[in-house]
C-alpha cells in the first residue's frame, strides 16, 4: 500500500517514466529483433553494431540518415495537423506521389527561369498537389461523411497509377521514348534546381526546411486561430460548433494541410535526392513508404511537430542502419522490415500504455467545491417541494 | 442456512456491511479520512455530500474498484478483501454507475449476460437469461423486456437494466450511485418504488445523492461527508433538510435567492410559430411562440423530451427551423448559423455540458475563449494572443471562483461544479444581450448550484433576457418571473410566477389543463 502511495505522490517520476517509454518500446523491439537474429545463427551484437555504425558511423552515414529523415519529418507534420483535427490521413504515399508530380512539372517545364525561383515554385507546387490530394477525401469525409480512411487508401492507389501513367505517357523522358526500353522515368531535373546541399554530403537543403517547418507548424497549432479551430474541432466537434466554428470547414483544412506537408515531402524527394521522377510500378518504389513511416514517427512523437523531430531522426536511422546491417551480417532484407514493424508495434503499443497510466493518474475523486460567499439571505427557508 | 436469510432473488442476505477507518489518497487530495460507514439488510442509507466530499470515492473502495490506503471492510461482522469489482460482486455487492455501463446496440438480455459465462459453452444462453431477468423483473415489478434494444429504452429504464443486471449477478446489497441525477421526477418515483420493494425484501440499498427532499423521501438513515470527512450518521426522521443542508456546505445556506425588483424592458427574443424536427425524425417543435423582455427570466417547464433539448437547439442555431421565426432584437435571425448569433451576443449554457460546453482536453484558459478566440484581446491577425487570455482566464477564474490549479489545467480535471462555472463564466462574462440556459444546475452540489442561480439573478439585473429551461420545477419556480410549460413540443400555456403553483405546473406538464383537467390535450 505505501508503495502505491510513493508512486501516487511522487507523480513526475511517473510522468518521467512516460516520456522514455517509446526509448524503452523501441529497446524491447531491438531485443525481440536480437532473438529473430539469433535464430538466423547471426551475432546480434554485430548485427546492431553494423546498424549503429550504418546510421550514425561517419558524417556520412549520419547524412544519409537525415536524408532519410527528411520525408519522414514532413510527412509527420501534416500527421500531427490532420491527427490533431481528429482525422485520420493514411493518404501520405499519395499525396507525395501527387506533390512531386505537381513538383517536377514545374522543374520540366520552366528551364529558363532562375534556378532559386524554380525551386521555390517547384516547393509550392509540392505543397499545392499534397493539399489536392490530401482536400479531396477533405471535402468527402466533411460533406458526404465519407470514411477518410477508407478514401486515403483509395487515393493513394489512384495516386500509384496516375503517377504510372504519366512516367510511362505524358510525362516520359524524351530520350526514353526514342528507346525500346521505355523506362518509366521523367527526363532528370536541371542541375541548377537541385537544392543546395548543407555539407558535403548528400544531406540537402531539405532537411532545414522541414525543421523550419516543424517550427512552424508548433506555431500554426497553438499560436493561431486556425490550430485553435482545427484543435477544437478535432477534440470536441460538438463543442466547437456550439460555439460558432464551422466543423466542416477546419476538417476540410486539417486534411488538406496535411496533405500538402506530404506533397512537399515528395517536391522534396524529387529536387533533393533523385532529380527526377522514376517509378517501379509501386507507391514505395518512389516515397520508401515515407507516406506511411511518416504517420508512425508523428505518433512517436506524441503528435507533436517538435517532437516530430528527433522521432523522424530515429526512424530514418532504422532505415539507413538497417540497410548496411543486412550488407554487413547477410541478414535477409524482410528481417530490416519485421524489425521496422517492430518498433511501430511496440511504439504504438506504449502510447497505449501511457494513456491508460495517465487515465490512472487523473483517476482522483474530483476536485473538492469551494464554497461561494454566504450571501445575505443565508437561512431562508427552503423553496416549496 | 434457513430460507428467511434468503431474498427473493434467492441470493443470501446482506446483514450488515461496516467500513472502519477507510482512508484514500490521492496526489494532492485526501479523498476519504478515516470514514466509518455501514448499512444493513433491510434499509437505505443516504450517503450525502457535495461534488468531490469523497463520497464516489468511498463507494468505488466498497466496489472494489480503489484501494484503501487504510482502514477495513467488514461482511456479516468478517473482515473481507475486496480487490476488484469481481471480489464484490462474488460478496454480493452491486453498483449502479452514475453513467451506465450498457452497450447501447446490444439488447437487453445479452447486456446482461455480457461478461458471465454462458450455461452453454461458446454458445449464447440468452434464453435462459431473458427468462431469470423475467423472474426477477417479476420480482421487483421491474417491467423490462429482455429482447428491447438499448438504445430504444428511455433512461429511467436503462437504470432498470443495470439493476437488473446487478441483481442477475447476485447483488444483496446494492449501491446507487446519483441514480437520480438523469431522471424525471416521474421516473424518481418509480425507481423510489422499486428502491422500497427491495427494502423489504432485505436488501440493503446505499443511495448516493445530494438532492435533500430524495434522502428524506427515501432513506432510514444518512451519512454525511465534507471534504473527505465523516460529518456524522443519524436516523433521517430526526433531521431536518435544512440540517442536511448546513451540514453538507458546513454553513448556513439559503434556498431562494433574492430576485430583486426588476422591471422588464423591450422584448430581445423572440419565437413566433416556431417548428422544428428532432432526432427521431418526429416533430419537435409544433407552432411555439413565447417573447422574452430584457430583464426578465421566462422558464420552461416541463417533462424531459417533450421539446426542450430541440427548443434550444432551434434558438442556437443548432436545429434547422422547418416555420416560424426568430427574431434577436428584432431582427430576424431564423436559421442563422451558431456563430452568427454568437456575435449578436446570444449566450447558451448548453444541457450537457461536458458534450457541448466544453473542449475536456483544453486547458482552462483556452475553454474561456472557446466563443471569442477569433476576437480581440485573445487574437489579432488569425494569432493567438497568450497575454490577453492569461489576463482573461485568471480575470475570470477569480470573478466565478472556479478551483483549478492553475488555467493551464485540462477542462477535464475540474469537478461538474466548476467545469459550470467555466461555461458560466464564458458564456456570462461577454455582457450577452439573451441568454438561454438548458438544466443549468442538473448534477450540481447545493453550493454550485446556488452559485449559479445567482448569477443569472445577477445578469437578469443587468438586463438580459433569459431563457431558462429546466426539468427542476423548484428552479423553475425560483427563478422564473414567468412561466411557460412545454408538453409534446408545444407551449401548454404561459402563467406568471405569482400565480403558478407546482399542482397548477404539474398538470400542465402532463398535458392537462387545469380549467378542463378532466380533457386531455393532445
Amino acid at each position: 500500500m505505501s508503495a502505491l502511495k510513493n508512486k501516487l505522490q511522487s507523480e513526475w517520476i511517473s510522468r518521467f517514466i512516460d516520456s522514455l517509454l517509446p526509448v524503452f518500446a523501441t529497446l524491447a523491439a531491438l531485443l525481440i529483433g536480437a532473438v529473430m537474429l539469433l535464430f538466423l545463427r547471426v551475432n546480434p551484437i554485430e548485427a546492431y553494431a553494423a546498424l549503429w555504425d550504418g546510421a550514425f558511423g561517419s558524417p556520412n552515414a549520419f547524412a544519409e540518415t537525415l536524408v532519410k529523415a527528411t520525408p519522414l519529418l514532413l510527412v509527420a507534420l501534416g500527421i500531427c495537423i490532420s491527427f490533431r483535427g481528429d482525422v485520420i490521413n493514411i493518404g501520405g504515399e499519395g499525396q507525395m506521389i501527387v506533390g512531386a508530380v505537381f513538383a517536377t512539372w514545374v522543374g520540366l517545364t520552366f528551364t529558363n527561369l532562375p534556378g532559386w525561383l524554380v525551386i521555390v515554385l517547384a516547393l509550392l507546387a509540392g505543397f499545392a498537389g499534397g493539399a489536392v490530394w490530401g482536400g479531396i477525401p477533405g471535402l468527402l469525409k466533411a460533406y458526404f461523411r465519407v470514411n477518410e480512411i477508407l478514401s486515403t487508401v483509395m487515393m493513394n492507389a489512384i495516386a500509384v497509377q496516375l503517377m504510372n501513367f504519366l512516367l510511362r505517357g505524358p510525362m516520359i523522358d524524351p530520350s526514353q521514348a526514342q528507346l525500346a526500353s521505355k523506362i518509366p522515368q521523367t527526363a532528370p531535373l536541371l542541375d541548377i534546381f537541385r537544392l543546395p546541399r548543407l555539407v558535403p554530403t548528400r544531406l540537402h537543403l531539405g532537411a532545414l526546411i522541414a525543421v523550419i517547418l516543424a517550427v512552424l507548424v508548433y506555431i500554426l497549432l497553438w499560436r493561431t486561430t486556425l490550430g485553435y479551430r482545427i484543435r477544437a474541432v478535432g477534440q470536441n466537434p460538438n463543442a466547437a460548433r456550439y460555439a460558432g466554428i464551422k466543423v466542416q470547414r477546419y476538417v476540410v483544412l486539417a486534411l488538406l494541410l496535411s496533405g500538402a506537408f506530404s506533397g512537399l515531402a515528395g517536391a522534396t524527394q524529387v529536387y533533393g535526392v533523385n532529380y527526377r521522377m522514376i517509378t517501379d510500378g509501386s507507391a514505395s518504389g518512389f516515397t520508401g513508404s515515407a507516406g506511411f513511416n511518416g504517420i508512425v514517427a508523428a505518433l512517436f512523437g506524441q503528435l507533436h511537430p517538435v517532437w516530430s523531430i528527433p522521432a523522424s531522426i530515429l526512424f530514418g536511422a532504422l532505415l539507413v542502419g538497417a540497410n548496411k546491417m543486412q550488407r554487413v551480417v547477410q541478414v535477409p532484407s524482410a528481417l530490416v522490415i519485421a524489425l521496422n514493424g517492430l518498433v511501430v508495434v511496440f511504439v504504438v503499443s506504449s502510447e497505449i500504455w501511457r494513456r491508460r497510466r495517465q487515465r490512472q493518474r487523473l483517476a482522483v475523486g474530483g476536485m473538492e467545491e469551494e464554497p461561494p460567499p454566504p450571501h445575505e439571505k443565508a437561512g431562508q427557508a427552503e423553496a416549496g417541494t | 442456512m434457513t430460507e428467511s436469510n434468503k431474498l427473493p432473488s434467492g441470493q443470501t442476505r446482506i446483514d450488515s456491511l461496516e467500513m472502519r477507518g477507510v482512508t484514500k489518497r490521492f496526489p494532492g487530495v485526501l479523498a476519504n479520512d478515516h470514514v466509518d460507514f455501514d448499512v444493513r439488510s433491510g434499509e437505505v442509507h443516504a450517503l450525502l455530500g457535495e461534488n468531490g466530499a469523497g463520497k464516489s470515492t468511498l463507494m468505488k473502495i466498497l466496489y472494489g474498484l480503489y484501494h484503501p490506503d487504510e482502514g477495513e471492510v467488514l461482511l456479516n461482522g468478517k473482515p473481507v478483501t475486496i480487490a476488484s469489482p469481481t471480489d464484490s460482486i462474488n460478496l454480493g455487492i452491486g453498483m449502479i454507475h452514475q453513467h451506465f455501463m450498457l452497450v447501447q446496440t446490444l439488447t437487453v438480455a445479452e447486456n446482461v449476460a455480457l461478461g458471465l459465462p454462458s450455461s452453454r459453452g461458446a454458445l449464447t444462453d440468452l434464453d435462459r437469461i431473458s427468462k431469470r431477468i423475467l423472474e426477477l423483473a417479476d420480482i421487483y415489478g421491474l417491467k423490462i423486456d429482455p429482447s428491447a434494444y438499448i438504445w430504444q429504452l428511455s433512461v429511467g429504464q436503462q437504470q432498470r437494466v443495470e439493476i437488473i443486471k446487478a441483481l442477475y449477478r447476485g447483488a444483496a446489497l446494492l449501491i446507487l450511485d446519483e441514480p437520480t441525477a438523469v431522471l424525471t421526477p416521474q421516473e424518481v418515483n418509480e425507481l423510489f418504488v422499486i428502491m422500497r420493494q427491495m427494502v423489504r425484501d432485505g436488501h440493503a440499498l446505499i443511495f448516493i445523492s445530494h438532492k435533500l427532499h430524495e434522502v428524506v423521501d427515501i432513506s432510514q438513515r444518512v451519512t454525511v461527508l465534507r471534504d473527505g470527512r465523516k460529518i456524522g450518521t443519524r436516523p433521517t426522521s430526526e433531521t431536518t433538510k435544512q440540517d442536511l443542508a448546513n451540514w453538507m456546505v458546513g454553513r448556513e445556506v439559503g434556498f431562494i435567492p433574492d430576485r430583486g425588483d426588476v422591471t422588464p424592458a423591450e422584448v430581445r427574443l423572440q419565437l413566433e410559430d416556431v417548428s422544428c424536427g428532432s432526432d427521431r425524425g418526429t416533430p419537435g417543435l409544433r407552432g411555439v411562440s413565447v417573447a422574452v423582455r430584457s430583464g426578465e427570466i421566462l422558464g420552461i417547464a416541463g417533462v424531459s423530451g417533450n421539446g426542450q433539448r430541440e427548443l434550444a437547439e432551434a434558438v442556437t442555431g443548432l436545429r434547422k427551423i422547418v416555420s416560424g421565426h426568430v427574431q434577436l432584437e428584432g431582427r430576424d435571425v431564423t436559421n442563422f448559423p451558431p456563430g452568427e448569433l454568437t456575435d449578436r451576443m446570444l449566450s447558451y449554457i448548453p444541457e450537457e455540458r461536458m458534450r457541448d460546453g466544453m473542449i475536456k482536453d483544453f486547458t482552462v484558459a483556452e475553454n474561456l475563449i472557446l466563443r471569442e478566440h477569433h476576437k480581440q484581446p485573445y487574437s489579432r491577425s488569425g494569432f493567438l494572443n497568450l497575454g490577453g487570455i492569461a489576463t482573461h482566464a485568471d480575470k475570470l477564474i477569480r470573478d466565478f471562483r472556479v478551483k483549478t490549479p492553475s488555467r493551464e489545467t485540462l477542462a477535464k480535471n475540474l469537478s461538474g461544479g466548476n467545469i459550470q462555472k467555466v461555461v458560466l463564466a464564458r458564456e456570462i462574462s461577454r455582457d450577452p444581450r439573451v441568454i438561454l440556459a438548458a438544466q443549468p444546475t442538473r448534477g450540481l452540489d447545493i453550493g454550485a448550484t446556488e452559485y449559479v442561480r445567482m448569477q443569472l439573478l445577477e445578469q437578469r439585473k443587468k438586463g438580459a433576457a433569459i431563457l431558462l429551461i429546466s426539468e427542476d420545477l423548484d428552479e423553475i419556480l425560483a427563478l422564473s418571473d414567468r412561466i411557460a410549460v412545454i408538453y409534446e413540443g408545444r407551449i401548454m400555456d404561459i402563467v406568471p410566477r405569482a400565480d403558478a403553483t407546482p399542482e397548477k405546473l404539474g398538470l400542465l406538464m402532463a398535458g392537462v389543463h387545469p380549467e378542463e383537467s378532466t380533457s386531455v390535450v393532445k
